[in-house]
């Protein structure tokens, strides 16, 4: 088996998106995310000695995230008035004072099931994603995911519509055949 | 004046208002014009169950990205780091 190298210089680029989905599906906190990918960054930057080359780049920065996320749950957690306050926040008057059993199921919530599916999904999109070529990727990530509009795009990588929408339909295409064979 | 429609168009066509509606950015007339194609022409039939598909599965998944401002601050504090630790 190959050994995998570290190549620092282009983590941000390659596994910041990835990274932020993996956070944003447990925090549910844009801002709190964002410090913890950074965080993960500078972990991985400061412990690049202990890397052993046995999994990959991804993986790795994985691992290290997810010591984030629970250190980050430690912490909102060791504090026992915090806790309770989060539970009892439910503004709700007319089922106040009910016991706090009776609100625990909300048949509007997303299911485990669900959420685990989704976060899989996620996971399958970003690795074809990661298989298209780079500008591709790019141009699809931020029409698609971002919702940045066409002019704007066009403006600043300088090209012309016509040329973002050749370019999205090949990414598409190459996308539909890529979930097609792995996730359908 | 009699005007003259062309509801015909070629499967390029057909492909690029398909990949323009997953954006919401075609017109009714494209619409149109586009499932009116698809009524005979399998291979773009095709396609637009794929790229339909394709646009769902995205939005079920829910996938988000940093912005471009944020995501540009990260990397500037990540550089730095990086120049502390002496890496290129």
């Amino acid at each position: 088996m190959p050994k995998h190298v570290l190549n620092p210089n282009k983590w941000i680029d390659l596994y910041i998106d990835y990274l932020f989905n993996y956070t944003i599906s447990r925090v549910n906190n844009r801002d709190i995310a964002q410090d913890l990918v950074q965080e993960t960054f500078l972990a991985g930057l400061k412990s690049m000695k202990n890397f052993k080359g046995e999994a990959t780049e991804r993986t790795w920065l994985i691992s290290i995230l997810k010591r984030k996320i629970i250190d980050y749950y430690r912490k909102i957690n060791s504090n026992k008035g915090k806790a309770e306050v989060r539970i009892t926040s439910n503004n709700d008057t007319e089922t106040e004072g009910d016991w706090l059993q009776n609100r625990v199921a909300d048949p509007f919530d997303k299911t485990a099931e669900d959420t685990l599916q989704n976060e899989e999904l996620g996971n399958a999109i970003f690795n074809c994603l990661s298989k298209l070529p780079k500008k591709q990727a790019k141009i699809f990530r931020m029409k698609t995911i971002e919702g940045i509009e066409t002019e704007d795009i066009c403006n600043e990588l300088e090209i012309t519509p016509s040329n973002l929408w050749v370019i999205i339909h090949r990414a598409r295409t190459a996308m539909a055949l890529c979930l097609k064979e792995n996730w359908f | 004046m009699k005007m003259k429609l062309k509801i015909m168009m070629p499967c390029s066509e057909a492909a690029h208002i398909c990949d323009k509606s997953q954006y919401n950015e075609s017109s009714v007339w494209e619409k149109i014009k586009l499932h009116a194609h698809i009524l005979y022409c399998l291979t773009c039939s095709n396609y637009v169950k794929a790229n339909n598909k394709l646009s769902l599965l995205i939005k079920k998944s829910q996938i988000t990205c940093l912005d471009k401002k944020n995501k540009e601050s990260l990397k500037i504090n990540f550089q730095k780091a990086l120049k502390d630790a002496g890496i290129k």
